[in-house]
């Protein structure tokens, strides 16, 4: 199996970040494309017309795999190595089901009460979020480092952006939502996940993340402002 | 809709009308597994079986399998796939196949009901936007369908299509609301429409479009909508 592989992402995205884990954790050797989302290339828009966005794997001659839970999928199933999803399909349902309720409940819940002005309604977006994360962090096995169990898996691949990015969204918002004293187990896990080998080769160093984050304040701003809008 | 005791241990809560609980009617059709159906009268309140099985969104359709819940239709339909792997698979069994109909399948749950409901919902230039919106939501599945008999190509009837097919009844409310004709905008797509309706699982699971109809009345008096 050596057809290329080619994955375009930009930084500090945390659907990206999912993408590159799961490669990594196979030992697929990748080139990486950095986009910038301010001037997308036509790489990127052809590849992925629907959405336009990152991450996209570029596998060998075949079109393009978008949006980042389906990519990891694909890679669990197309390369060999320690296998993402659980064997069980009870458990498999159960991953995929909290990795919706990550994307759809706890990232939106998460994401506005980063970047609403101080009121009313962020506090009850930050209670919202801060009840997702008490629901999420109850799905960590008793007595395991992982959502997956002994090794990373699906679930932790698909919440690895708390661990490494909520902190640096956190610190250009000036607003906690992860606490020790509220969530000491989620904390426990993030700092096993970040200490894991294949993760440290995805995660740049955390100075040079804030600066390129920082400079999208304004967007993150519009992009809750828009969130809050729908339904 | 069949209410047989089940021999392979499944229960599914459902409501009547919901496109997302047709998916799993469809899905257990094809694969010929019996299975209990409770109707959860949703319009009255959500039962304390529902509360428990589904406690994180309390939403239908949600499968039992010997008591254990299973939420979120498309993740019951591959439950049902990996589960039940000597009936027929609605997922193909290549990698990047089986990645393109996930991708298609939830490219539906993303865009349909949702554009659909603003349809019936609002009036003026948000629902200028939303029946715009509908017509390239339709106009991009026809292109994806292309001149396939169905969706799932050459695995045949499969993920896409029992994902998309429970809406087929709502395309006359969509039409009236819109002001469209999918025949006209997505001709593939009203063709494929017709061809789904015909087989056995789809037919038996759906309701008529008259009926879906009535329902979005029904629910337009309940949201206090003209």
């Amino acid at each position: 199996m050596s057809e290329k592989v080619k994955l375009i992402g930009c930084f500090g995205s945390t659907a990206v970040h999912r993408a590159e884990v799961a490669l990594r954790l196979k030992s697929v050797p990748l080139e990486l494309v950095v986009e910038d989302l301010t001037n997308k290339s036509d790489l990127l828009l052809t590849h992925n017309p629907i959405y336009k966005t990152v991450p996209v794997l570029l596998h060998g001659h075949r079109p393009a795999v978008c949006e980042s839970l389906i990519i990891v999928e694909y890679v669990d199933e197309a390369f060999d190595g320690p296998p993402i999803l659980p064997s069980d399909p009870l458990d498999r349902a159960d991953a995929r089901f909290w990795a919706r309720f990550l994307d759809d409940k706890c990232w939106k819940a998460m994401w506005v009460a980063l970047w609403t002005e101080p009121g009313e309604t962020q506090a009850a977006w930050a209670r919202e979020a801060k009840e997702n994360m008490t629901l999420l962090e109850r799905q960590l096995p008793e007595g395991k480092n992982f959502f997956g169990g002994d090794a990373i898996g699906f679930l932790d691949i698909a919440v690895g952006g708390i661990a490494h990015l909520l902190g640096v969204f956190e610190e250009i918002a000036g607003v906690r939502l992860l606490a020790e004293e509220d969530h000491p187990a989620l904390c426990r896990w993030a700092r096993e996940y970040l200490s894991d080998e294949t993760v440290r080769q995805c995660v740049p160093d955390r100075d040079s993340v804030l600066v390129a984050l920082a400079a999208r304040k304004e967007l993150y701003v519009s992009t809750a402002k828009a969130m809050t809008a729908e339904k | 809709m069949a209410s047989e005791k089940s021999s392979s241990d499944l229960t599914l809560l459902d409501f009547w009308v919901s496109p997302f609980g047709q998916r799993v009617r469809i899905a257990l059709a094809e694969k010929s597994l019996p299975y209990e159906y409770v109707e959860e009268d949703l319009l009255a309140g959500k039962s304390d079986r529902l509360l428990q099985s589904n406690p994180v969104h309390k939403k239908i359709p949600v499968l039992l399998h010997g008591g254990k819940p299973v939420n979120e239709s498309l993740i019951i339909v591959q439950y049902l796939d990996e589960a039940f792997p000597d009936t027929p698979s609605l997922l193909p069994a290549d990698p990047y196949a089986r990645a393109q109909a996930r991708f298609w399948a939830d490219y539906v749950d993303k865009k349909v009901y949702d554009c659909g409901s603003r349809l019936w919902k609002l009036k003026g230039e948000p629902q200028a936007q939303a029946r715009a919106e509908m017509l390239e939501i339709l106009k991009t599945l026809e292109t994806e369908l292309g001149d396939k008999e169905f969706f799932g190509g050459e695995h045949g009837f499969g993920f896409v299509d029992a994902a998309f097919a429970p809406f087929t009844p709502w395309f006359m409310s969509y039409e009236k609301y819109g002001e469209f004709k999918v025949a006209e905008v997505a001709p593939k797509i009203a063709a494929w429409a017709e061809r789904v309706g015909k087989r056995e699982s789809v037919a038996k699971s759906l309701y008529s479009p008259d009926k879906v109809y009535d329902f979005i009345g029904v629910l337009k008096k309940m949201y206090g909508i003209e």
